[in-house]
């Protein structure tokens, strides 16, 4: 199992653990360079997940989004969860998919729900919703039902058809 | 169909008939049905055409993907806001005459999936004229559909597809409920981002 110590010093990371699931959280500006590290040094070969968490209206939360990158090494089976926690009004973080290939779909899942910016993302473009869609749905101050954008349609009638 | 009185002079094989009722027969006993199956009820629509229940008893086993070769949509799941205008264009494109049964809660009224992404029922957009209820409806309901959409052709069908014209009005409810506009004024909005505007009523 990855020794956490060096890196704790190194990057200033919080470290807590929940079922054997070890995280850490990061300040955004250092989340490239760390995951950088553990891709080159130790042997994080694959990104399992990009995810996002909205905690506006948490108790005790401080910031407003948490993005969340599942790592996994393959060779040893070690599994590490890194968190960064970025604020609005203009939420963004590099891109990994320098690093990882795979966080393509998932940097634009994100980026489609939470509105968050991946700078040198190649094609950052939404990827679930319409292109013309213009809210990001899975904030928590975007109603459940939506602001009427799925009634927005024009009604075919039997005659004009 | 409707056989009119038997004429006198005319031989045992020949029968007289409108021509509106003679078109409605062979309509509907072929329907080649559009498959718009975009989730779960779609299972319960391939169920319905293959052999245990086999569809090709009432005469609509052909399933055509393009819809130039169909005449009666079956919307078989949730359809999403980004699938309504492929939907729409599906039905524009397919050749008069043509029916639509919209299959299952979710394409009826959106069923449990009340949420910004899902449309609150087909028929708001396009026209349809049978729903089947249930999640998802039996095999046989879907069975008990087309043979009812099979009574509804013969009733009303006519040879010029005339009895289209008159339905000049959409049959689902109107697309924003009084609900929604509530809501969406209600809703708390972030400042200086960019979002859609609900339309002043
Ligand atoms: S009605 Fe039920 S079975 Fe049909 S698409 Fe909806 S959830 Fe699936």
């Amino acid at each position: 199992m990855l020794d956490l110590q060096p890196l704790i010093e190194k990057f200033g990371l919080t470290q807590s653990e929940f079922r054997g699931n070890r995280r850490v959280v990061v300040a955004a500006d250092r989340v490239y360079s760390l995951l950088e590290t553990l891709k080159n040094s130790h042997g994080f070969n694959m990104l399992i997940d990009v995810t996002c968490v909205d905690y506006l209206e948490y108790e005790g939360a401080t910031d407003r989004f948490g993005v969340v990158y599942c790592l996994l090494n393959m060779s040893t089976g070690d599994r590490l969860i890194v968190k960064t926690l970025i604020n609005d009004p203009t939420p963004t973080l590099p891109t990994v998919t320098t690093l990882w290939m795979g966080a393509d779909w998932m940097e634009r899942e994100v980026y489609d729900m939470f509105g968050i910016t991946f700078t040198g993302h190649h094609d950052l473009r939404r990827i679930l919703m319409p292109d013309e869609f213009s809210a990001f749905p899975l904030r928590k101050d975007y109603p459940l039902k939506g602001r009427g954008e799925r009634h927005n349609f024009p009604v075919i009638t039997r005659s004009e058809s | 169909m409707v056989d009119l009185p038997k004429q006198p002079g005319l031989p045992d094989n020949v029968f007289m008939t409108r021509l509106d009722a003679a078109a409605s027969w062979a309509r509907s006993n072929s329907l080649w049905p559009m498959p718009f199956a975009t989730a779960c009820c779609g299972i319960e629509l391939m169920a319905t055409a293959s052999s245990r229940f086999d569809l090709a008893r009432f005469g609509a086993e052909v399933m055509r993907f393009s819809p130039r070769q169909c005449d009666l949509m079956i919307v078989a799941g949730r359809v999403v806001m980004k699938m309504l205008p492929v939907l729409q264009r599906i039905w524009l494109q397919m050749p008069e005459p043509k029916w639509c049964i919209s299959m299952g809660a979710c394409a009826c009224s959106g069923g449990v999936f009340d949420t910004y992404a899902v449309v609150q029922g087909v028929d708001r957009f396009i026209p349809v004229d049978l729903y089947v209820p249930g999640c998802p409806p039996r095999p046989e309901q879907l069975i008990a559909a087309l043979i009812e959409m099979q009574d509804k052709i013969m009733k009303t069908g006519t040879f010029q597809g005339s009895e289209f014209s008159g339905r000049t009005e959409a049959t689902g409810p109107i697309p924003l409920e009084l609900e929604e506009i509530r809501r969406s004024r209600e809703a708390k909005l972030v400042d200086g981002l960019d979002i859609f505007q609900p339309p002043k009523l």
